[in-house]
């Protein structure tokens, strides 16, 4: 207990070092446009395969449970779309890029740090926490929505394609179902969860890498529990968010 | 100038640095000299706030640093330059990049003077046209070099080389010990050496501070180190029986 809230506090310091009295706006800039490579473009074709094959799983399923008969067959789509919209684009995406860009996040700025190219920073007076963690957090939290938004068409036309191509639903049903009783705040809803998300992810991974001590081995630590720490947080906000906003 | 008051460092219950006074002074080559884990990379972090000190303060031409916040201090380590014992290069960047790096953050020059600036840096070391190789294309050698050129690219008023010359060939490391002497003179620098290589003592150092055990055993000038009596401070310059040898026909000679 008395760990969580060193780390708790420990989190917060950092935190205040990263949003207070930044350097130049032009590195900012440059920085940022790095970032939305390394975190966004670089995790396009995971997020890709990902949602393509999530949306024909769901939809294959929901009409193999649907056998009876009686049960339209537009549910396919329309199952299709809320697994998509509600959980899967955002949670479940965020939960897989939480393993790779928190992963990286942590191990680079854990090297930086055992390599002192921290320290280095630091004494020529550059504020390092905000000149590496900043450019991070911008950049996800501008590109997630994104590729959240892009994850969600993905999946419903992956089981646009592959329930007409087995014949299991009709293109006019899965269409219907997709639009049957949309709701556009349930997207709002899964952008807000992507924003926090996001925050989570960059936040908490460079916390585990700037203050990693030691050498390889306290590296690979760091990004494990970065992932982990990342994980659960993502579990439990999604939970919470959920409740305040859709209950 | 720079002083040290009274200052101790420890490290879980592992006292590294005991009460170090000293003062290191500008226009000077200042050593730190000392065995291997004797604590003069810790002392030096501790001088220019990477370690926090225990107990004790430090003045930077009467600016109490210890006491300053985060954000004041930052303003007095943009006239600092620093080498690290391993270089501490960002290694995502090409060495032109890493020299550069203080100037773009720092200074107001165009991009044009910002390149002069660094081909001069670069030059001074002697890695004109190394400009866009990254660290791990270059030996430990160059990585220290380009550590120098990146730590005087701003003109610091306090230079801190960890080492400078550890891992180079005698003729790279008294090129690199010239041109630290020279920019001292120059521009009128508190450099701050630490180091445990005794010709570039005898070659550059303007004052000589010994530790020994976290301990500040002894201070002096070139001139006195060769001849004193200090136990430890002998045993240091002198650590073969060959060396000892050449002492004592020394002392011979001078009665
Ligand atoms: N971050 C740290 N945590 C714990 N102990 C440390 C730390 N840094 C240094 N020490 C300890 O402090 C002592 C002095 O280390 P320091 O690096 O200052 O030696 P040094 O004089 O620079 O040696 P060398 O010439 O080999 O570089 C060592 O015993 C080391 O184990
Ligand atoms: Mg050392």
């Amino acid at each position: 207990m008395a760990k969580l809230f060193s780390h708790i506090g420990r989190y917060s310091i950092l935190l205040g070092q990263v949003f207070t009295r930044p350097a130049r706006a032009r590195e900012y800039r440059r920085l940022i446009v790095d970032e939305l490579d390394k975190i966004g473009l670089q995790s396009l074709g995971i997020v890709a395969l990902l949602s393509f094959f999530m949306g024909a799983v769901v939809t294959i399923q929901t009409a193999a449970n649907i056998d009876s008969g009686w049960i339209p067959k537009w549910t396919i789509g329309f199952t299709t779309r809320q697994t998509m919209i509600l959980e899967f684009s955002s949670t479940i995406v965020c939960l897989i890029l939480s393993g790779k860009v928190g992963g990286n996040i942590s191990s680079e700025i854990g090297t930086m740090r055992i390599t002192e190219q921290i320290d280095a920073m630091d004494v020529m007076g550059v504020n390092s926490a905000s000149v590496l963690i900043l450019p991070k957090i911008i950049a996800a939290i501008f590109i997630f929505p994104f590729m959240v938004v892009g994850s969600m068409f993905l999946g419903i036309v992956a089981g646009a394609i592959v329930g007409t191509s087995q014949g299991v639903v009709s293109l006019t049903d899965y269409t219907y179902g997709v639009q049957y009783y949309f709701e556009p705040y349930q997207v709002s809803y899964t952008l807000i969860k992507t924003l926090v998300f996001a925050f989570i992810i960059t936040s908490i991974s460079a916390y585990h890498g700037y203050y990693t001590k030691g050498g390889a081995r306290e590296v690979g630590q760091s990004s494990t529990k970065a992932v982990v720490y990342s994980m659960v947080l993502i579990l439990l906000s999604n939970y919470i968010i959920t409740q305040l906003l859709l209950l | 100038m720079i002083e040290v008051k009274n200052i101790s460092k420890s490290f879980d219950g592992n006292q590294v640095l005991k009460d170090i006074t000293t003062e290191l002074w500008p226009g000077t080559v200042n050593f730190i000299i000392g065995r291997s884990g004797s604590g003069k990379s810790v002392l030096t972090k501790c001088i220019v706030g990477l370690n926090e000190v225990d107990q004790g303060e430090i003045f930077f031409d009467g600016r109490n640093f210890t006491k300053l916040n985060k954000w004041d201090r930052r303003l007095i380590r943009q006239e600092m330059g620093m080498l690290f014992q391993g270089a501490a290069l960002f290694d995502s960047m090409s060495v032109e990049e890493n020299v550069m790096y203080p100037l773009r953050m720092f200074s107001n020059l165009s991009k044009v003077e910002r390149q002069k600036r660094v081909d001069e840096c670069l030059e001074r070391v002697n890695l004109a046209g190394k400009n866009k190789l990254f660290p791990s294309e270059i030996s430990g050698g160059m990585q220290k070099r380009t550590g120098i050129a990146r730590a005087i690219a701003m003109n610091p008023k306090y230079l801190f080389c960890d080492e400078p010359n550890s891992g180079l060939d005698p003729q790279t490391a008294i090129l690199i010990d010239n041109l630290i002497k020279e920019i001292t003179k120059e521009y009128n620098i508190t450099t701050v050496v630490v180091s445990h290589d005794m010709p570039s003592v005898m070659e550059i150092g303007d004052h000589i501070n010994f530790i020994y055990e976290g301990k500040l055993w002894w201070r002096g000038d070139r001139s006195t180190i060769l001849t004193s009596e200090n136990k430890e401070v002998s045993e240091f310059v002198f650590p073969s029986a060959f060396m000892q040898e050449i002492r004592d026909a020394l002392r011979e000679g001078h009665r």
